[in-house]
């Protein structure tokens, strides 16, 4: 009986280590890379091209999905809206969805794959062939030529691009809805405006900012870490995807109750 | 001068240098000498301080490495060139832009046609045609690639080249060729070089002086000369294993 109970005691131990060690490390290299701002002209054309590749090649992806969101919210709504429910409530239900939720949360999952694995991926593979402890050898800081670039790059295109999904997912919502529902343009924009709240837009940027934020900076942290090769690669790649996740999930609920709670 | 005394680097339960104590005098070319797998590349790095030694002490030109911030570290390294083993060129630029990166003067930096015209001489100092300056490292060989992590390492015009395996993973007439390369670039750009290798016979080329670090220390530094008439039983082994017997006869 007592096996069981301290192998679980083990795990545990391990596991609160391990996260204690990356909580450590990790602080160090957020304060690591914050040092590397001091070098702007270092990192403001690396930021512009980074933020440029990421946001056009993102773009695709992130209309695919916020279209494929407001689609499925307006087609849900026609299957729930039955007999007392007024048409034009729709409106206001797709938008606020969209804006509050959706968007912000969908998008950052998607470039949590999209973007989080390239970011671990690169700078993972720099890592195992010495090409960043070239750069350190040549007397150059690796925070402001790798990290801080990536960071800003997806500080602005990320927010953005959450805000044209937000529009897309909303467009794509109110045309999918007049195929299931009844609701005329006016109904649907009455619905739209009557709970609309300038805070809610404030709400989706500020979101997808700490998204943002979590997502880059976890994945660069932990293609700075890898170790061992391609299968140092692979995992870290993986870990980075999975951690931007659970923390782009966890920022959501706590961003609510900090932001919406009454 | 390179000042090591004591330097010692465990990783996990491994103890990898043990007290390394190692003296590279200005203008010479040492080269530490070691089975794979011994720390020779762990004590290049911790001489540049990307890797930070547990214990020891290191000083480049007067200054304790082990001690400094960042900033100074890298105003330390700014006078050390580093040839990485594989290259470590940033694939995602040019070769010329590989080779900007080496100019370690912010004004020099800047101006574009000085980094033309140094990536020029660099590359023509490792035998590279100039116009490998407008490709990318992945159209490069292995040969190609070591080269031009050479060029990038001489840019700046250091005073020190620290070469970790230079002619690893070569065939013999590339090996001969950066073998050429590290004994050019001491005669005409009068640096300090420390040269890592498990190749003896490239070491004897090379050399000035040599060092044998195994199980975590230096067992022996001396002249070729004085390696070639040891009697202790590792550097024997380690002279044979590429000499063979006759090894006393080589010199």
């Amino acid at each position: 009986m007592t096996a069981p109970t301290l192998d679980i005691r083990r795990i545990a131990g391990r596991a609160s280590i391990t996260s204690a060690t990356h909580a450590g490390r990790f602080a160090r290299f957020l304060a690591m890379s914050a040092k590397g701002l001091a070098e702007p002209r270092i990192w403001v054309p690396r930021a512009w091209e980074e933020a440029y590749r990421v946001g056009i090649g993102s773009l695709g992806i992130v209309l695919l999905i916020s279209a494929f969101a407001g689609a499925v919210t307006a087609l849900q709504a026609g299957y729930q809206f039955t007999g007392s429910i007024p048409y034009y409530v729709v409106g206001t239900l797709i938008v606020s969805s969209i804006v509050l939720e959706l968007g912000p949360v969908l998008t950052a999952l998607v470039l949590a794959g999209r973007v989080g694995a390239r970011y671990a991926a690169e700078l993972g593979t720099m890592r195992v062939t010495e090409q960043i402890d070239a750069l350190e050898s040549l007397g150059r800081a690796p925070s402001s030529h790798l990290v801080v670039p990536r960071v800003l790059a997806g500080l602005v295109v990320i927010p953005a691009l959450t805000m044209v999904a937000n529009a897309v997912g909303i467009l794509a919502g109110w045309a999918s809805v007049r195929l299931v529902l009844p609701v005329s343009d006016i109904d649907f924009v009455y619905g739209a405006q009557i709970y609309w709240r300038p805070w809610d837009a404030w709400y989706s940027l500020i979101k997808a900012v700490a998204f943002s934020l979590s997502n880059t900076t976890i994945s660069c942290y932990m293609g700075f870490s890898t170790e061992q090769g391609a299968e140092g690669v692979g995992r870290s790649t993986t870990t980075a995807v999975v951690a931007s996740s659970v923390t782009i999930l966890l920022l959501d609920v706590v961003l609510t109750k900090l932001l919406l709670s009454t | 001068m390179i000042v090591c005394r004591g330097v010692a680097k465990r990783f996990g339960a491994q103890a990898v240098l043990d007290g390394v104590d190692f003296d590279v005098r200005d203008g010479e070319t040492v080269c530490l000498l070691g089975p794979s797998g011994t720390g020779k590349s762990v004590m290049l790095k911790t001489i540049i301080g990307l890797i930070k030694a547990d214990a020891g002490s290191i000083v480049v030109d007067g200054r304790e490495v082990t001690t400094l911030s960042f900033k100074e570290l890298s105003a330390v390294r700014r006078r050390i060139g580093y040839v990485f083993q594989y290259g470590a060129l940033f694939d995602s630029i040019s070769v010329l832009e590989n080779i900007r990166l080496g100019i370690t003067d912010e004004a020099l930096f800047k101006d574009l046609g000085y980094v033309r015209q140094r990536a020029r001489e660099c590359l023509e100092l490792v035998n590279l045609d100039p116009d490998v300056a407008r490709k990318f490292p992945a159209e490069l060989s292995g040969g190609m690639k070591k080269r031009v992590g050479i060029a990038r390492a001489i840019a700046g015009k250091p005073k020190y080249l620290l070469w970790d395996e230079p002619t690893s993973g070569l065939d013999p007439i590339n090996a001969d060729i950066i073998d050429a390369l590290v004994k050019r670039m001491d005669r005409e750009l009068d640096t300090t070089s420390v040269v890592v290798t498990h190749d003896v016979r490239g070491a004897f080329r090379v050399a000035d002086r040599l060092a044998l670090l195994m199980n975590g220390r230096i067992i022996m530094q001396g002249t070729q000369e004085a390696f070639l008439a040891s009697d202790l039983p590792e550097v024997r082994a380690f002279l044979e294993r590429d000499f063979g017997a006759t090894a006393t006869h080589v010199a």
